[in-house]
């Protein structure tokens, strides 16, 4: 053996570096690490909570700092709408029935309509006609919105998709895609569209409005326009604007699945069934094989009187037969 | 006369009419200029929106969509004359073949615009392409007016190419560029027997190909209504109605032309009397046809007047549109028949007074098929302005109405400017025929 290799082995400087260098990274770790790792238990101690909902629906809870505001352009807002107003409510199928032997012609309902919508005063989503079906028959007033039918002839003869029926059986138009040429209108029995013949009335107002195909605003020059169940009202788990205008409590909206519906002016909720079975509810024109998803209750009852000035328009329709 | 110099001469009174004249530069800066003023309103429409019209939310289809109607059905002679009669062999149809296909072309191009100016945004017309649905019948009358377009165009143009060859050789004082073109489109004809059978079995490929087609364009048109549930449009009859009204249309339009033609291009020898003649016996009898389906349209809901029928159907016989009606069905239809039945009358000077009557009381019969029923809803019309029940078309309309005659006219007086408006390799061959039986 020799001395060389007796000797205790000493640290080469080189080797003494590099021991020197682990230690000083490791010390450096460590250390940012320990501050780290404090300065996050102060953050968190101080961090608001803020709960947020996912497009998926899910609701979930983040610091807000974590957060950050999207701000969305006018179009991705546009799109949003659209495929949101194009889907409508799973699981939801929509139903009107109308009291005729409550309706007295206040005519809110139609007022009410015309300010959401921004229409025309002698235009009408949903009309209040005078009616009688013979001339010994009595006359009554029959308010008549879009029947939203289930097999729908304007939807049907649209070549552009622009009018459509969403699951939830509501019929909506679509403004920023319709090409104005009104087939829809011819094909309608119940005359329930109308068209936009010049500029519309909130036009200037409406110009920086994002398109809500559910509120079907800002109107739009040269396109149709029709009774839309107040989607955007029902999408918040409200009554339509006219139903819940009546001072009459001569609508009930609901839903056919859950089988209730709900008066607009009493709030009471009754059965959807029941309330047709007792009261002989119908639909119109059953023998165009429409289907449509607003029913009507007879006037039978009334408590009131036709009015005597209305009499002769509501027979003029009779002719002179 | 020789054969050598008839044949010279059918040439020359054939190409006689392609040339710039004063009368035919006066002509074209009329139309020029009324199409114009006529535009003008178009951009009225396109500034203010349809509301320079008079139309209102339940008569929301007027004059546009009857015009439509109209332009569709004259465009279908073109078929009735070159293609069914040519293949059935009606010989004396054959000198006003392209005639019948000229109008055809103009017609059918012409409505396509025609429906253009009845949309409220025509500048979302490629929506019917990115968004379109087969199911609506719109879609159905875009595609098959294209197709008949298409195939129009081809049925004009295939006979047309040994004359244009004629026309390159002939013509020797037009501008080079002019005479360029006709020998680019006559494409390098040489009247070989080969090229010649490929004509002839081209245009009867054609011939039988286009009557499908041109039965489909205004059956489609006449579903746009049929397919409703309105009354007075809602019928099962309405595709051979609109059809068969169509013919009666186009044959007036083509004795108008044929008249026109024979006087100004010195055509008397081409066009004659016998024509003349038989395309009256053949508007008897087209009308005849249309007469019938017409009475049986009116005849069987008037007998049993349902309620909601009635409305319209007095509406139409007594009321506000019984002036219209009844002059449409009299002067339209029922005395052109009594008259055309006289051989006498069988001329050109009173055949064209006939057309004339018969063609604006076609454009009339249109606008009653398409207007009245729309005032007459199921359910009343109520809490609108008047202007809503009762359609008054404006001078706006009127003129933009008018537009697209007048481009009709203007594509007629062209195209009858630059090609021979009569058959000549084809009358030549007649000759040579004739001569051989002899």
């Amino acid at each position: 053996m020799s001395e060389k290799e007796k000797k205790p082995r000493k640290k080469s400087r080189r080797e003494f570096l590099q021991d020197l260098g682990i230690v000083g990274v490791g010390t450096l770790i460590g250390g940012s690490a320990i501050f780290a790792g404090i300065n996050y238990d102060k953050r968190k101690k101080q961090a608001e909570r803020v709960k947020v909902l996912t497009a998926e629906n899910e609701l979930l809870e983040i610091e807000k700092s974590d957060t950050t505001k999207v701000i969305k352009s006018k179009l991705e807002n546009l799109t949003y709408l659209q495929k949101e107003g194009r889907d409508g409510i799973a699981g939801r199928r929509f139903v009107m029935v109308i009291d005729l032997s409550k309706c007295r012609n206040a005519r809110k309902c139609m007022a009410a309509c015309n300010n959401a919508h921004h229409l025309r005063p002698e235009q009408h989503h949903i009309n209040v006609l005078k009616m009688q079906e013979s001339h010994d028959t009595p006359a009554y007033y029959m308010p008549k919105p879009c029947q939203h039918c289930d097999n729908p002839p304007c939807v049907a003869v649209c070549p552009v998709d622009a009018t459509f029926k969403r699951q939830d059986g509501i019929v909506l138009i679509d403004n920023e895609r319709c090409i104005g040429c009104r087939f829809c209108i011819a094909a309608c029995p119940y005359s329930a569209r109308i068209f936009n013949w010049a500029e519309p009335i909130k036009s200037v107002e409406d110009e920086d409005l994002t398109y809500n195909v559910e509120l079907n605003v800002p109107q739009r020059k040269g396109t149709v326009s029709k009774c839309l169940f107040s989607a955007d009202r029902v999408r918040e788990g409200k009554l339509p604007y006219c139903v819940s205008a009546c001072p009459n409590g001569v609508y009930y909206f609901g839903d056919e699945n859950e089988d209730t519906v709900t008066n607009g002016t009493t709030k009471e909720t009754v059965r959807f069934k029941k309330l047709l079975e007792d009261n002989g509810g119908y639909t119109l024109m059953p023998e165009l094989g429409t289907h449509p998803r607003v029913y009507y209750l007879p006037p039978k009852g009334k408590d009131y009187p036709f009015q005597d000035k209305d009499k002769p328009e509501a027979a003029e329709h009779l002719g002179n037969s | 006369m020789s054969d050598q110099l008839k044949t010279e001469k059918i040439t020359t009174d054939l190409l006689r009419s392609i040339r710039l004249n004063k009368s035919f530069l006066i002509w074209m800066g009329f139309l020029g200029l009324a199409f114009l003023i006529c535009f003008g309103a178009y951009g009225l429409q396109l500034k203010n929106g349809m509301v320079v019209t008079g139309l209102g939310d339940y008569v929301s289809w007027g004059m546009y969509i009857s015009n439509f109607v109209f332009f569709v059905a004259t465009s279908l002679i073109g078929m009735l004359i070159s293609a069914a009669l040519g293949l059935s062999g009606q010989k004396w149809a054959a000198p006003l073949a392209r005639i019948a296909e000229i109008i055809a072309l103009a017609f059918a191009a012409v409505a396509g615009l025609v429906i253009v100016m009845d949309m409220g945004r025509p500048e979302r017309l490629l929506n019917v392409i990115i968004h379109g649905r087969i199911q609506s019948p719109i879609v159905w009358d875009m595609t098959v007016v294209t197709v008949y377009v298409l195939i129009s165009t081809l049925f004009l143009y295939i006979p047309l190419i040994p004359d244009l060859k004629i026309c390159y050789d002939r013509l020797d004082k037009l501008p080079p560029f002019a005479r360029n073109i006709y020998k680019l489109l006559s494409l390098n004809w040489t009247g070989s027997p080969a090229q010649k059978k490929l004509i002839k079995q081209s245009t009867r490929v054609i011939a039988i190909f286009i009557i499908p087609v041109a039965l489909a364009i205004h059956t489609v048109t006449s579903w746009l209504f049929a397919n409703t549930s309105r009354v007075g449009w809602d019928s099962t009859i309405f595709g051979p109605y609109f059809v068969t009204g169509a013919f009666v249309a186009g044959s007036a339009a083509v004795i108008i032309a044929m008249y026109f033609y024979r006087k100004n291009y010195g055509l008397k020898d081409y066009i004659t009397d016998y024509h003349f003649d038989k395309m009256g016996q053949l508007l008897v009898l087209v009308s005849l046809i249309y007469l019938y389906f017409t009475l049986n349209e009116y005849m069987v809901p008037a007998y049993k007047m349902k309620t909601s029928e009635a409305l319209h159907l007095s509406a139409l016989f007594t009321g506000i549109h019984a002036g219209l009606f009844w002059s449409v069905q009299l002067f339209g239809l029922v005395l052109p028949i009594i008259l055309l039945l006289f051989k006498k009358m069988r001329k050109p000077l009173p055949m064209l007074f006939i057309a004339l009557a018969v063609l604006i009381g076609a454009w009339f019969k249109r606008y009653i098929i398409v207007v009245p029923t729309q005032e007459h809803p199921y359910l009343p019309i109520q809490n609108v302005p008047l202007s809503f029940k009762i359609y008054t078309p404006t001078l706006v309309e009127t003129l933009i109405t008018i537009a697209p005659f007048i481009l009709v006219l203007i594509i007629i007086t062209v195209l009858s400017k630059v090609i021979p408006i009569i058959s000549v390799h084809e009358t030549i061959e007649q000759l040579e025929e004739n001569n051989q039986k002899d």
